[in-house]
């Protein structure tokens, strides 16, 4: 007698008038499809990313032929002559996005610490918190308008006071632009954090006889940190991406960048001002390139962000 | 729950498909009496009065998405709309790109002016080597001796100039870099002519509206927007030195002067640096491309005819919108090229007008 004629038995025994395997068949098949229907629409993602990425690599075949690897080390932008370097965009993007990352630091750490940790409740604080979401609400371009039209008059007369080329575009702006952008990611996502260490672990600080500060220092810090470090890498990520805000403040000078006050060009931005009227495969071609580019750089310091945040859970 | 899930999926499938599947279904009827177009947006302001007017008066409705001269060339060359526009005329190389013939239709004329900001100075004269050497980097500051030299009464500062020009590639630039390129022979060598070129100085803006904007808030500067935009925004312009040895300041009149010359059959020139006396030096026509045999794709002869009605039209009745735009209109040369070009366009081997 096997489990199956069991299981009838004791069913006609309690008196079932149906079989139950039948009501339990359905339901299993339901929930193989469903499960399998979950699984798909993950698995659709992978398969999304590797084909932007395979497009972005088919595509960029033609400029890959004609110029090899001095792609990447030539600083010379030459639609009329076919000549394309991306070394003064990987430039530009790199140097605004790590300013404007090491402006945000410092200010998100404060502003989460006080939201999550000082103030953190209270009528006053949540109108805050929205302040600084609705912050990360607004629409690049708006941002772009804001710079152009207040940052820009602002740096132009800070510049003259300190005796440098007074046109106020350039990096700086758009490493502080980038600053007010990237801000409100870092800054939810630390205070999320340093609101959930557990309170018994600051009140053990505290019956010790730390002070504030201490408590903050070595035991809030400490726990949240790969938390407050994946913030400031979405922020980064953020800010290595932006397009419209970066384009209407930074310049567009298409040669490498020879002053923090300068003007400069970043790779989205190019992309977004020449791919509409780009002519010709290998300009094309080269556009692709530099996106494909900006794939990778993203891609790269996102994989090293994630092991330097698995390391700070490990500590 | 788990049935009412799984049924609400299955229905919004159902659904979907079905509505999908009607959608393909209601162009035939329509499609005559629609135009597609896509390309320049200079033109643009005008078109869309041009193309307004002619719904009106013919119920033939066009739909123009101003996406670029670029964007505009690439559509038409891959068939995805009727006619193109753009502020640059197709290249050799481009038009043996295209599957068949394109034809180009002049619709009206632009000019592209050399604007500036500097406080107190209305009135400023350029020459073609002084502008070109201003663009270069050669000339740095405003009170260099050879501007000094042209204009000797207004009181020049002793700032640097700062350079505006594009960020995105734009038939604007075409056209001031191909002027360039014909009077300046540095120029020619080191950057060439082309939508987007290798600028050896300046900042770049996007659009026409961003070089004029950036051009008016930082001083001591100078950058080139088409005239619609520097008339409509009152921005001083600079009278350039012509062919003929004439300081010509930017104005429809001398815009339109400056076509007044003989042109190819096939249009296709470029108008900068005209021979014409009191012509502006820096102007362009705008065209609209078309291919010579419309009979592809299943394109009706209805739908062609249509097409070229619609654009003998605005050579035509359609040029009465230009001026009040502040677009120049075309010169009488230029209509009759346009005409005989639109009597050689074929539909399986026979002129449609």
């Amino acid at each position: 007698m096997n489990a199956l004629t069991l299981d009838n038995t004791i069913l006609k025994v309690k008196g079932k008038a149906f079989s139950y395997r039948k009501k339990l068949n359905k339901f299993g098949v339901f929930d193989f499809l469903f499960k399998n229907f979950l699984g798909l629409s993950a698995i659709s993602f992978i398969i999304l990313l590797i084909g932007i990425f395979l497009t972005l690599l088919i595509q960029s075949i033609p400029s890959i032929e004609v110029f090899g690897i001095n792609f990447y080390t030539k600083s010379v932008w030459d639609p009329v002559q076919s000549q394309f370097g991306s070394l003064p965009f990987l430039a530009g993007t790199v140097i605004t996005s790590f300013l404007a990352l090491l402006i945000t630091i410092p200010f998100s750490l404060a502003v989460s610490l006080f939201l999550g940790e000082y103030f953190s409740k209270g009528f006053l604080s949540n109108l805050m918190k929205n302040c600084i979401e609705l912050l990360g609400g607004i629409p690049s371009v708006i941002y772009g308008f804001w710079g152009l039209f207040f940052l820009v008059p602002i740096m132009r007369a800070f510049e003259s006071s300190i005796g440098v080329p007074p046109l106020g575009i350039g990096i700086s702006t758009t490493s502080l632009l980038l600053f007010v952008m990237i801000i409100p990611y870092s800054a939810s996502i630390g205070r999320e954090v340093i609101s959930l260490v557990p309170s018994n672990l600051k009140e053990a600080a505290l019956a010790l006889g730390a002070t504030k500060y201490e408590v903050v220092r070595s035991v809030i810090l400490p726990y949240a940190k790969s938390g407050i470090f994946a913030g400031i890498l979405l922020a980064l990520g953020r800010a290595l991406g932006e397009t419209m805000a970066v384009t209407m403040v930074i310049g567009n000078r298409n040669l490498l960048p020879d002053s923090i006050f300068g003007p400069a060009n970043t790779m989205a931005s190019l992309i977004a001002n020449e791919f509409t009227e780009a002519t010709g495969d290998v300009y094309l071609s080269s556009l692709i390139q530099i996106g494909l580019l900006l794939f990778i750089v993203t891609t790269v310091i996102n994989i090293v962000g994630k092991q330097i945040i698995k390391r700070f859970g490990k500590d | 729950m788990r049935n009412l899930i799984l049924v609400i999926t299955i229905f919004t499938l159902l659904i979907s498909s079905i509505v999908f599947n009607g959608c393909g279904k209601g162009d035939k009827d329509k499609s005559a009496k629609e135009i597609l177009g896509a390309g320049a947006t200079f033109p643009y302001p005008l078109y869309s009065k041009m193309f307004d007017a002619y719904g009106k008066e013919k119920g033939v409705k066009v739909n123009y998405q101003s996406v670029g001269s670029g964007a505009g060339i690439q559509q038409l060359t891959s068939k995805t709309v009727d006619f193109g526009a753009s502020d640059a005329f197709m290249s050799d190389e481009e038009m043996s790109k295209a599957p068949a013939k394109v034809v180009h239709i002049p619709i009206c004329l632009g000019a592209v002016t050399v604007v500036y900001n500097l406080e107190g100075i209305t009135t400023l004269k350029l020459s073609p080597d002084v502008l070109s050497d201003i663009f270069l980097g050669k000339i740095k500051k405003w009170d260099d001796e050879k501007i000094k030299s042209i204009n000797p009464d207004a009181k020049l500062p002793g700032k640097e100039i700062n350079v505006v020009h594009r960020s995105d590639g734009s038939g604007t630039s075409f056209i001031f870099t191909d002027y360039l390129s014909k009077v300046n022979e540095g120029w020619k060598s080191s950057v060439g002519t082309g939508k987007s070129v290798n600028w050896p100085v300046g900042l770049g803006a996007k659009g026409n509206e961003g070089v004029g904007g950036l051009v008016k808030q930082t001083p001591a500067s100078i950058g080139y927007v088409e005239l619609i935009y520097a008339l409509q925004n009152n921005m001083p312009m600079a009278s350039l030195k012509n062919k003929k040895g004439n300081f010509i300041a930017p104005t429809l009149k001398s815009t339109n002067a400056a076509a007044n010359v003989s042109l190819p059959e096939d249009t296709r020139v470029s108008l900068t640096n005209s021979d014409a006396d009191e012509g502006y030096p820096i102007v362009s026509f705008t065209w609209i491309l078309l291919y010579q045999e419309q009979k592809y794709e299943n394109k009706s002869e209805e739908k062609a005819r249509e097409l070229l009605k619609l654009l003998s039209w605005m050579a035509h009745e359609g040029q009465q919108y230009a001026e009040p735009l502040s677009y120049a209109i075309l010169s009488t040369e230029a209509v009759k090229k346009a005409d005989a070009i639109l009597k050689s366009v074929t539909y399986a081997g026979k002129p449609l007008l």
